[in-house]
């Protein structure tokens, strides 16, 4: 995946590592922002109006 | 990877999620088996589990740092006795695959551990009096051998004590081969007085940082499956958010008797897989399964049920003030 297959031992680990934190910081910020888009109207649709 | 696997693997992240960022613990204790079940090697489906527990808990301990529920100093001496219990547990299992019985023995070890910790927390947890202190909690906190160290959330402990604790953990998470968060959350709780929430919080960055050094261990060899933690993180990290957020709104006590659901769950399914194993009772293997996606499944939808029916009763006793 992105190339990663190619890199060897403690490359390819720090890769990995690297990939890692940058897509679960990547999901939180897409996260964060669709909870302040639809986090209210979400919340007042489960909790009942 | 197929799209229905894929699809499979986000809802299987979010329901892990949840768990997660509300226990503190769940990551590869129910991601490990999954892939195992999936059909991945022993070796890819520990250091997949590993690379996804790091991920999720990098994000869970970032929102836990946001509400103030992290203790550094705490955690950085958990990680230290931890990791010199580490070695000591693991040297007792060697003894033991030498002697030819340690699947055996730390199996029943697990059970026991899973099943007495559980009834401890749940005893606790239906407690009419929630500040009374069990007698041995007491007693352990009473240790009171100078110096001592701040807590966050308030009060103090002592280090020796911290240290000790951190140790004793070390010694049973390298023994059952586990992370040790199932462990060392109820072992801040009740052996340091730590609030449940810092408990939590704490416990999720010591993952982190250990679910780090392990995906980078098991990396280097190649046994971490990149798309399957991809397609996992991106239902966890959401799973994550709302688990960590529901500790702030449901009650301590309700997030104990959770806990304690899963661990006596967790317990039942080792001992059903274990005698299923020994005496070649295939069904009981399918049991063990069961038992524990279906009590992750349940407890994940008690803690979404508690924290929307509360957020609701709040908001019924705000409009009655109005």
């Amino acid at each position: 995946m992105f190339g990663i297959e190619s890199l060897s031992g403690n490359a390819q680990a720090a890769a990995i590592v690297a990939a890692v934190i940058g897509e679960a910081l990547v999901l939180n910020l897409v996260y964060t922002a669709l909870e302040r888009v639809a986090g209210p109207a979400l919340t007042e649709a489960v909790t009942g109006s | 990877m197929d799209p229905t696997v894929i699809t499979i693997f986000i809802g299987f992240g979010l329901l892990i999620g949840i768990l997660f960022g509300f226990f503190g613990m769940g990551g590869s204790f129910l991601v490990t088996p999954a892939l195992l079940v999936m059909g991945y090697g022993s070796q890819t489906a520990v250091g997949t589990g590993l690379a996804f527990v790091f991920g999720t808990s990098f994000i869970a301990a970032l929102k836990h740092r946001d509400h103030g529920q992290v203790d550094y100093k705490l955690g950085g001496i958990m990680i230290l006795g931890m990791t010199a219990g580490i070695e000591v547990g693991k040297t007792f299992v060697d003894a033991l695959s030498e002697l030819g019985f340690a699947d055996t023995v730390v199996s029943i070890a697990y059970v026991l551990m899973l099943g007495a910790v559980g009834i401890f927390v749940l005893r606790d947890a239906r407690s009419e009096d929630t500040d009374e202190l069990h007698p041995v909690a007491r007693m352990i906190q009473d240790f009171d051998v100078p110096p001592h160290i701040s807590l966050t959330g308030g009060g103090e402990v002592s280090l020796w004590l911290t240290m000790a604790i951190a140790l004793f953990v070390g010694v049973l998470s390298g023994f059952l081969g586990v992370g040790g968060g199932f462990l060392l959350m109820p072992a801040m709780m009740y052996g340091l007085g730590v609030p449940a929430a810092v408990a939590v919080g704490t416990d999720v960055f010591q993952i982190t940082i250990s679910g780090g050094f392990g995906a980078f261990r098991y990396a280097q060899a190649g046994n971490v499956a990149l798309p399957v933690v991809a397609s996992l993180l991106a239902g966890s990290t959401l799973g994550a958010r709302v688990g960590s957020a529901a500790t702030n709104i449901v009650d301590e006590g309700d997030i104990k008797g959770y806990f304690a659901a899963m661990l006596i769950g967790g317990s039942v399914a080792v001992a059903a897989k274990e005698i299923g194993t020994t005496y070649g009772i295939e069904v009981l293997s399918t049991v063990s399964i069961v038992l524990i996606f279906g009590s992750a499944l349940l407890v994940a939808g008690a803690v979404i049920y508690t924290t929307i029916s509360e957020l609701r009763h709040e908001k019924a006793v705000a409009a009655a003030g109005d």
